[in-house]
C-alpha cells in the first residue's frame, strides 16, 4: 500500500509543452477527476491502458513518449543485459 | 475532494456515529433500553440504529454535480481494494456470532456481534480506502 509506482510520465512536460494545459483540463479530456491526474503526474497511480492512450492522444504524441517503465526496475531486465 | 472520497469519509462518518449513539443509548438506558441481556427488548432500537445507517448513508453527501463529479477507474480499483479487505474483516468476525449461536447464547449478544461484525467491516473498508485515496495505490 503506498508503493509508488515504476511506471514514470511526462505528463507534467507535456501539459506545460501545450499551452500550459491545467491538470483540470487534462482530466476533463479524459474524463477523470483532477486528483487522478496528479496521481498519476506523482507516480502514486497507474492508469489503465485506455486511460494511457487517451493521455497520449490529448498531447497527440505516442504512449511511449508519455509513459516509461525503466529497464533497471525488474530483476528479469537487469539479470537479461547482465548475460 | 472527489466526490466518491468524500462519500468515503461519510461513509465512514456514519459507520462510527451512528453505534455510538445506539451504544450510548444502551448504555444509558434512554428510552427504556437496557444493556441487560435478560431485560431484552433491544430488537427496536438496534434496527432502528441498522436504517439510520442505510438511510444516513443514502443521504449525508449531496448527489453528484453534473459534470462535475465523476467515478473514474481509481475510484473503482480503491472501492474494489476497500472492499475486499471490508469483505475479509466481516467474514472474520462473523466467527463469533456463529460461536454464539452454536453456544447457544443469549439473542442479544449473537445480535449485538452481528452488527459489531457490520460496523467493523464498514469501518475498516471505509478507513483503506482513505488511506489508497491518500498515498496512492
Amino acid at each position: 500500500m503506498g508503493k509508488p509506482t515504476k511506471v514514470t510520465n511526462r505528463i507534467r512536460d507535456l501539459r506545460f509543452a501545450n499551452g500550459r494545459m491545467t491538470q483540470a483540463e487534462l482530466a476533463d479530456r479524459i474524463e477523470v477527476t483532477r486528483q487522478t491526474v496528479i496521481a498519476i503526474e506523482q507516480g502514486r497511480y497507474s492508469p489503465s491502458l485506455e486511460t494511457a492512450f487517451q493521455i497520449a492522444r490529448v498531447f497527440g504524441v505516442r504512449i511511449d513518449d508519455v509513459f516509461a517503465y525503466p529497464d533497471s526496475a525488474s530483476p528479469d531486465a537487469a539479470s537479461a543485459d547482465g548475460a | 475532494m472527489p466526490f466518491e472520497e468524500r462519500r468515503t469519509w461519510a461513509y465512514l462518518a456514519t459507520a462510527l456515529i451512528v453505534p455510538a449513539g445506539y451504544l450510548l443509548v444502551l448504555v444509558t438506558g434512554l428510552g427504556g433500553l437496557s444493556a441487560s441481556p435478560a431485560e431484552g427488548g433491544f430488537q427496536v432500537p438496534l434496527l432502528v440504529a441498522v436504517g439510520t445507517g442505510i438511510v444516513a448513508n443514502m443521504f449525508f453527501v449531496r448527489p453528484p454535480r453534473k459534470g462535475r463529479d465523476r467515478r473514474d477507474e481509481r475510484d473503482a480499483e480503491i472501492g474494489r481494494r476497500g472492499e475486499r479487505v471490508g469483505f475479509i474483516v466481516l467474514g472474520a468476525a462473523m466467527i463469533v456470532p456463529f460461536a454464539l449461536v452454536m453456544a447457544e447464547a443469549a439473542y442479544f449478544w449473537t445480535a449485538h456481534a452481528m452488527y459489531l461484525a457490520y460496523v467493523a467491516s464498514a469501518v475498516v473498508s471505509s478507513a483503506v480506502k482513505l488511506v489508497l485515496y491518500r498515498r496512492g495505490l
